[in-house]
């Protein structure tokens, strides 16, 4: 067993961890809350020389991703963090290390976006990014968000990925809230993401040229291949995540189950409401019903295989979205549906919206989705059209 | 300038091309011309980034590269910021450690869009947060790269495809041409510089100065662009020459703050012998051409003052008088 220590630390504080322990070379950033107390403490860390790293104060998050791939195509080790606006300001260079294979880490404190103008938590900023090309991964407590965030990197930097990874935390919920989190040793961790050698670097010695202009006659096949590349990191994810199970005691999987193996009727959550969605399960089971629950911890590239085993015992899915897309309805509620269509004709699945700018959902508020669905389910058979409905609104 | 400096000494530059034949730059191009020279006083030990724009599409298209040094291009309007991280993951890497320190410089590459516009943000940052850069503008005075639109840095009376000259609007850009210089200066960081590959000596000499330095340097280079300025591509240096001659563009340096005018004039040549050659000023009434000398003429006065309030600080600027004897 892993030597170690149990810290109250919050989700922000356990992030920081995370990259102090991975040794970065090179981290950029620029404050939006409620990622701020990753970077104020990462600022902290360095100028109590606890990391040796270059903090670059951007003026912006567009440049700090900017100079997150100038740095990581230099052969730098690099760290950036944001949240809603300003990962909507970054997104267009998001595309640009998933494209020049630089493996580059960020952490996302998630959060709404304007207008209104909103601080607090839902995904719509991680569904905005979900076709770039980042590996998306998705916390459920402050001790994933440390062990996630190690092992992003050593998922990124490994020479049959090279991609970059993006571990998200849900905004005041895990970073803002203390918890206990189990810090390892940290030369088990040094060992367990070794120094990183990219094997191809900025470097006058052996000049290469990075980011060239693709016509008709290459583009295509360049995307072809991120893509078949992006799609074969799953292996690389899961054996990433068994090593680490078997080095520090957690393991982690795409697809993560609870109470599923009797279970009818499956929730299916991403991110913290995963630990509520526990809890009313419990309740719910001790009321006799089978129901289980399913939590998405990898959402790019999407665990196809493990998802559809996850359900393949069930009757009724019920999907919980904390984002739109507006006129269709919940991203992650049409991308399990799309998972599953040739696969399970007899499956139902029922898609609700809520959590959204932060407004919570209760124990209570997933016993409603559950009852609600097989409602739905009925109203389906009878041939009603369903709409996606939103919890918790105030008509 | 003190004349009796003024000494004829051979000059040698390499013969080096760390910029490759065989790109795709339109035939006359002042701004691959200025490339060219300036790569030739980077040398080999450098790292370059380039924003999006005529010179990253006419040298890396796929599969073929002109770059003999490293190179990497990503987006238009983030060079400052990509060469602040390529600076820094050297600098932490050496103070690690990780690698040992081979006096690598970094430099950025953008046009006047780039830089003037779109650009202007991410390179105020860099050059406020003093990483070790040069910092190229290749000023073409538009949009080259998307047809000849209109920048900031477009000059007033200039025909652009957005800024046209129409039967309303009959002067085509009707704004002053955005002084960038002035505003790296402003950022007080050690060196500004402005430089023409008609005076290609000024040029290598500017480059070196401003890559020896420590701290942000900024080079704004006048790059003439015959396609996007209607005059035929033989004319190339002679254009560059005549817009320095004339005072619209004048060669200086701001070293630490002071002023040096790297060329001076006793009597500037009219700016209707620059503006007569080109067609996007064709439509330019008498009216317009006055404005245009006298806006001239009161900008030059302004920079001829400021190079006379400096100090005896004379060395760098003697020996600028001398490569510009060369040069001229």
């Amino acid at each position: 067993m892993t030597k170690g220590k149990i810290v109250g630390l919050e989700g922000s504080f356990a992030v920081a961890e995370a990259v102090r322990m991975a040794n970065v070379d090179v981290i950029s950033a620029y404050p939006i809350t409620p990622q701020t107390h990753i970077v104020e403490r990462l600022a902290e860390m360095i100028a109590d020389g606890e990391l040796d790293a270059e903090f670059i104060c951007v003026e912006s998050e567009h440049s700090a991703m900017s100079a997150c791939v100038g740095a990581s195509a230099a052969g730098a080790r690099v760290f950036t963090c944001s949240a809603s606006q300003g990962l909507e300001l970054m997104h267009e260079v998001l595309y640009i290390p998933s494209s020049m294979r630089l493996p580059v880490v960020a952490v996302t404190a998630n959060r709404a976006l304007s207008a209104p103008l909103s601080v607090w938590c839902d995904h719509s900023d991680a569904m905005a990014i979900r076709d770039i090309g980042w590996i998306q991964i998705f916390a459920e407590n402050n001790q994933q968000a440390f062990d996630l965030t190690v092992c992003a990197y050593r998922i990124a930097e490994d020479k049959e990925v090279l991609f970059p990874a993006m571990v998200h935390i849900d905004g005041f919920y895990l970073s803002h809230v203390i918890e206990g989190v189990m810090l390892p040793d940290e030369e088990e961790v040094a060992h367990f993401i070794p120094d990183y050698e990219h094997p191809f670097v900025l470097d006058p010695e052996d000049p290469v040229s990075m980011g060239c202009y693709g016509p008709p006659f290459i583009y295509p096949e360049a995307k072809k291949a991120q893509e078949v590349d992006f799609t074969n990191t799953k292996p690389k994810i899961q054996e990433t995540w068994d090593e680490f199970g078997e080095t520090f005691g957690r393991y982690y999987s795409p697809v993560e189950k609870y109470k599923m193996e009797d279970a009818n009727i499956a929730l299916l959550t991403m991110g913290s409401s995963g630990e509520t969605a526990m809890l009313a399960v419990d309740e719910m089971r001790e009321e006799g019903r089978d129901v289980g629950l399913i939590r998405l911890r990898l959402w790019r590239p999407f665990p196809f295989k493990e998802f559809r085993d996850a359900v393949k015992d069930v009757e009724l899915l019920v999907v919980l979205d904390r984002a739109i897309s507006f006129g269709m309805g919940g991203p992650v509620c049409s991308e399990v549906k799309s998972a599953l269509y040739d696969k399970r004709k007899d499956l139902s699945i029922v898609g609700f919206i809520g959590g959204l700018g932060g407004r919570d959902i209760p124990i209570d508020g997933f016993k409603y989705m559950v009852n609600r669905a097989l409602e739905k389910v009925k109203m389906i058979e009878r041939g009603e059209e369903i709409e996606t409905e939103m919890i918790g609104i105030r008509e | 300038m003190e004349q009796e400096e003024e000494l004829f000494l051979p000059r040698f530059i390499t013969t080096e091309e760390n910029f490759a034949a065989g790109h795709r730059a339109c035939i006359g191009c002042g701004e691959a011309l200025a490339v060219r020279h300036v790569c030739k006083a980077l040398g080999k030990n450098v790292i370059i980034v380039n924003a999006t724009g005529c010179i990253e599409i006419y040298s890396s298209l796929l599969p073929y590269t002109s770059w003999r040094v490293p190179w990497i291009h990503t987006l238009f309007e983030n060079v400052g910021a990509v060469v602040s991280g390529v600076e820094s993951a050297y600098k932490a890497r050496i103070q690690k450690g990780k690698i040992e320190d081979r006096g690598v410089k970094f430099v950025g590459f953008a046009g006047d869009g780039g830089t003037s516009d779109i650009g202007l943000q991410a390179l105020s940052g860099a050059m406020e947060r003093g990483h070790d850069f040069l910092y190229c503008c290749f000023d073409n005075e538009a949009y080259m790269n998307t047809g000849i639109q209109r920048s900031s840095s477009t000059p007033y009376g200039a025909w652009t495809t957005t800024a046209p000259v129409g039967k309303k609007s009959i002067v085509g850009q009707t704004t002053w041409k955005k002084n960038m210089p002035e505003i790296a200066v402003a950022h007080r960081i050690p060196y500004v510089a402005t430089a023409c590959p008609s005076y290609p000596f000024d040029l290598m000499d500017k480059v070196k100065r401003g890559m020896e330095i420590e701290g942000p340097a900024y080079l704004h280079i006048f790059s003439v662009c015959p396609t996007g300025w209607r005059c035929p591509p033989e004319i190339t240096v002679e254009i560059g020459r005549l817009v320095v001659e004339t005072g619209i563009f004048p060669l200086y340096e701001v070293i630490n703050g002071e002023y040096h005018l790297s060329v001076d004039f006793p009597k500037l040549k009219s700016v209707r012998e620059y503006l007569k050659k080109q067609g996007r000023f064709r439509h330019l009434t008498e009216k317009d051409i006055e404005r245009i000398q006298a806006r001239v003429e009161e900008e030059y006065e302004k920079l001829r003052e400021r190079a006379s309030q400096k100090t005896a600080k004379g060395a760098s600027q003697n020996k600028c008088a001398k490569f510009m004897t060369m040069d001229r």
